[in-house]
């Protein structure tokens, strides 16, 4: 739930110097992403992974919330994972089929992590470059915001809002979107500072280009590759979170289920036998998990050639 | 026999982009108490032969061929070996002061560590010879400076201190990597007139590796020129100014302001700095070179004494460059 | 040096003030009162009860009474539910056990990351390397929530060696695996932000300088290297604080510990908003003391940090 967000002043710098090179520093980026075997194995999973979550339902035996009465009284026996019932991953504790719920809640757990990190890359986007640009007391006012909302313990006031407007889908993006675009906002702020004395910024100022203007067509398009590189890191940290938040039952509401969700009720199971009820959900999050931090990790590297 | 003889030293970077060849067999050896100077632009290799020398190469760094110190082969030498010869026997002054210090630590402890490591020395005397050491390296109330951190000194007092700290166990042999380069044109000239008045005082032979030419003159008695890793011209450094026998130091002397021949235009060497990744194959200067003929790019006379005390490599002969 | 502190707090002051208003304001704009959500009450009982937690008076009284509460006596107010226990009771009931694994937690996830870390950089590329990346890139996929019910089921279940969970007054058997759940991915993320800052000194030049001195090689890492890599792990230490408290809601909900995590959940799920926001402002309380003595940190360990 902490966002690693240590060397990405490094890597700030050395995009802000990349361009004198003749190769562009994407084609670059691009060549030494597909060279890191980590990366491109994260990729591949993430694939396999997405193409499970949001088409695996259709090679399920039922849907996600269809109860089988009559095999829900004893799951121990009747439930377990088998390739003759087409319960692939067995029946959850209420006789529901758990390779359609594990596909289902790897699905909300990635739409989760992507609208976050979209809000974040958005709304952190902007604030930064604003907040960088402009300078002055207006930057140390917007960065003072910043720290101060940093300061708060989120998951706390995440779950807070839960509670009190109630438990909705909309409700945790909003949570999780108000957390998410701190840490992004101080990265593209420090960002800014190093491009605003850049020449072509200047250039741009000196030929009247209004100053939104400036943020959105020059300063926002030289911000992307540590824009992107955070915003793949911060997935899986937004999974994190909403599986947090799913395993104490404060996040989607049944029959919605989400993988922490699942995990949580795989976890409180266990101890009757049931314990593939754990393992297929736990598998996914890791796998998901794994995925997404190789991905992140392997275009940092990319885009920050240092050697590691 | 010679203090430091140093015999086809080779040094090869493995990066993700390919193999680098930093330093292609240079030979070279130094009497106790002289003084060469290395010449050569960023990327000629000359301060990565030091760091093969100290054992300092980056992890990535190889080095092949032999080099002596005092008789003992100290190239790729044990820890136990080659810890004994640093800063004791041989002392080294890194090109950015800023930097090479470390920010964390006082000067004193810094200063200290060296003696108390390689001479026993009880922490009173190790203080008392330090303060002594800053003294001579003229700064100004050394007692009063010594327990500071180094980010308390300019960069000029920060060189001093580098310098200081080097000199500490007399070295028979002081390295200095380009000292001057991060520094005020003002500081420069009289951290150069400091390490000439250190260099007789304790008589130690000194290595000075620099791109500006004009530092040599009035520094060394012999003068090294290399390019692409290699050695292009070896010589007295008299010679060198009055008679450049290689076009690459012609190019050098020729980029060198001079006070003397007003309004004249400063001349620049065209072309870019060696590629090192390339083979080592052929004259590295030969892109950029004004006498290059086909041959060049296929092989280069080895470096040969056409004069006496005198060498250069080059394919054409010096009455060719005209 | 006491200036410096002294400024920090002066910034911390209104991020506290801040924290109390937002909560309050939150508290207050949440839908329905505290007494609405159960059973319709009598309109004069509505009464006596608002009057009696003064929700009579208006907004910005009831604002300035519950921040002059919490500054002037440390008093959060009363519990919304349980009517005959106020917030600070709740919290002082939970907090020493919180605290007590926590701490244990904190110390194990920073002393063992490093210690991974550190030997990791100086091993860099041999098997100890790629064993302790290994480790750290796995851990980093095993969150409290994860590990609680792995660690339950390998030591309590399979293997009967500890118990599943309860505290009994903090005996050490009970406390192992939590510490274990909540310490896990922390300890990989330090090692892993330790083992590329050490990587990256190593190659800097006062090593280089430290080494042509000629300083056996353990000196040069104690002496020169250590410092100004546990730079990046101390900026670090801030937010893996506050996770780790956070984490501690887990750690209750799942080992039965009795922390404030399992007050906040419980609160949670009766909507005590007061004792939620007791706990969130007490988090944040911490949270910017922790960052005050992490400044400190900071200043005594990097010289250029001016006081």
């Amino acid at each position: 739930m902490v966002l690693s967000a240590i060397d990405m002043g490094a890597l700030a710098e050395r995009l802000a110097m990349d361009e004198v090179k003749g190769r562009s520093p994407w084609t670059d980026a691009r060549i030494r992403f597909m060279r890191n075997k980590a990366a491109v194995a994260g990729m591949f999973l993430l694939i396999i992974v997405s193409a499970f979550a949001f088409f695996g339902e259709m090679f399920a035996v039922s849907t996600y919330d269809y109860i089988d009465f009559s095999r829900s009284g004893d799951v121990l026996h009747l439930g377990r994972p088998s390739l003759a019932s087409g319960n692939y991953f067995g029946l959850d504790d209420q006789g529901r089929d758990l390779f359609a719920r594990t596909a289902q809640g790897t699905r909300i757990s990635i739409i989760v992590g992507l609208v976050g990190a979209s809000i974040s890359v958005i709304v952190g986007t902007l604030y930064g470059a604003v907040s960088g640009y402009v300078g002055g007391r207006t930057d140390q006012i917007m960065m003072r915001i910043v720290d101060i909302l940093l300061a708060i313990p989120f998951m706390f006031v995440i779950i807070l809002l839960l509670v009190m407007f109630g438990r909705s889908l909309s409700m945790l993006f909003l949570g999780i979107g108000l957390l998410s675009w701190l840490s992004m906002a101080r990265i593209v702020r420090g960002q800014t500072l190093t491009l605003k004395n850049r020449e072509f910024i200047q250039a741009a100022q000196a030929a009247g280009v209004r100053g939104f203007t400036i943020i959105l067509r020059h300063i926002v398009p030289n911000l992307l590759g540590i824009v992107a590189v955070y915003a793949t890191l911060l997935v899986p940290e937004m999974i994190l979170t909403e599986s947090f938040i799913s395993f104490l039952g404060l996040g989607v509401q049944a029959p919605l289920t989400s993988l922490g969700d699942l995990i949580s009720q795989g976890a409180k199971n266990m101890r009757y036998g049931t314990i593939w009820q754990l393992l297929f959900p736990l598998a996914f999050f890791m796998v998901t998990m794994f995925a997404f931090f190789f991905v992140g990790d392997g275009l940092r590297d990319a885009l920050d050639p240092k050697d590691r | 026999m010679a203090l430091l003889d140093i015999k086809d030293l080779k040094v090869r970077f493995q990066t993700n982009d390919g193999v680098v060849n930093a330093v292609n067999g240079i030979t070279l050896s130094l009497e106790r108490g002289g003084a060469l100077g290395i010449v050569g632009e960023s990327g000629s290799g000359k301060s990565q032969l030091a760091f093969a020398v100290m054992g300092l190469l980056a992890k990535n760094g190889r080095a092949t061929g032999s080099v002596t110190f005092d008789g003992q082969e100290i190239l790729n030498a044990a820890p136990s070996v080659i810890n004994r010869v640093r800063a004791n026997k041989i002392g080294m002054i890194f090109q950015d002061p800023m930097t090479s210090l470390n920010s964390y630590m006082r000067v004193s402890d810094q200063m200290m560590e060296v003696l108390l490591h390689h001479k026993g020395m009880s922490k009173a005397d190790a203080a008392k010879e330090c303060i002594r050491m800053l003294d001579a390296v003229k700064i100004p109330d050394a007692a009063g400076r010594f327990r500071l951190y180094p980010h308390e000194f300019s960069g000029g007092m920060r060189q001093r201190v580098m310098i200081a700290m080097a000199l500490l166990c007399k070295p028979d042999l002081l390295i200095a990597d380009e000292p001057t380069t991060a520094l005020d044109v003002t500081v420069q000239a009289q951290i150069m007139q400091l390490l000439g008045e250190l260099r007789r005082e304790f008589g130690m032979a000194t290595i000075l590796i620099t791109h500006d030419l004009g530092v040599v003159a009035g520094f060394c008695d012999e003068v090294m020129v290399m390019y692409g890793g290699q050695v292009m011209e070896k010589s007295p450094v008299d010679p060198v100014f009055a008679a450049p026998s290689h076009p690459y130091t012609r190019g050098l002397l020729h980029a060198l302001p001079r006070v003397d021949q007003e309004g004249e235009e400063l001349a620049s060497i065209p072309g870019a700095p060696p590629n090192m990744m390339r083979a080592p194959k052929g004259c590295p200067f030969a892109p950029r070179c004004e006498f290059e003929i086909e041959r060049c790019t296929v092989e280069l006379d080895p470096l040969t004494e056409f004069t006496p005390g005198r060498f250069r490599a080059c394919n054409r002969k010096v009455e060719e460059l005209a | 040096m006491f200036s410096y502190i002294i400024k920090r707090l002066v910034v911390a002051i209104p991020t506290l003030l801040v924290l109390m208003v937002l909560s309050f304001l939150l508290m207050h704009a949440a839908p329905g009162g505290p007494f609405t959500y159960e059973k319709k009450l009598p309109p004069e009982v509505l009464a006596n009860l608002n009057a009696k937690y003064g929700l009579d008076q208006p907004l910005w009284r009831q604002m300035v009474s519950y921040v002059w509460g919490i500054i002037a006596h440390f008093d959060f107010g009363p519990s919304f539910v349980y009517k005959d226990r106020d917030v600070n009771e709740i919290i002082a009931q939970g907090f020493p056990v919180t605290l007590h694994y926590g701490s244990i937690a904190f110390v194990v996830a920073v002393v063992s990351g490093v210690l991974l870390g550190v030997i990791a950089a100086i091993r860099q590329n041999t098997w100890i390397d790629y064993i302790a990346v290994g480790i750290s890139i796995g851990a980093q996929v095993l969150p409290n929530f994860v590990m609680a019910p792995i660690l339950v089921l390998v030591f309590a279940l399979w293997l009967g060696w500890l118990p599943a969970g309860g505290w009994e007054g903090g005996e050490l058997s009970h406390v192992i695996l939590p510490v274990i759940a909540l310490a896990t991915s922390y300890m990989a993320s330090i090692a892993r932000i330790t083992r590329s800052s050490m990587l990256e000194v190593l190659t800097s030049n006062h090593v280089r300088t430290a080494r042509a001195k000629g300083l056996p090689e353990h000196k040069v890492i104690l002496r020169h290297a250590l410092k100004p890599s546990l730079i990046p792990v101390i900026s670090y230490l801030g937010p893996a604080f506050v996770a780790m408290i956070t984490g501690s809601v887990v750690v209750d909900m799942y080992f039965s510990t009795g922390g404030i995590g399992k007050a906040f959940v419980d609160s949670a799920l009766n909507r005590d908003y007061a004792v939620m926001m007791g706990i969130t402002l007490l988090v944040g309380f911490l949270t910017i003391i922790f960052n005050l003595l992490v400044d400190i940190l900071y200043a005594w360990i990097d010289p250029k940090i001016r006081y």
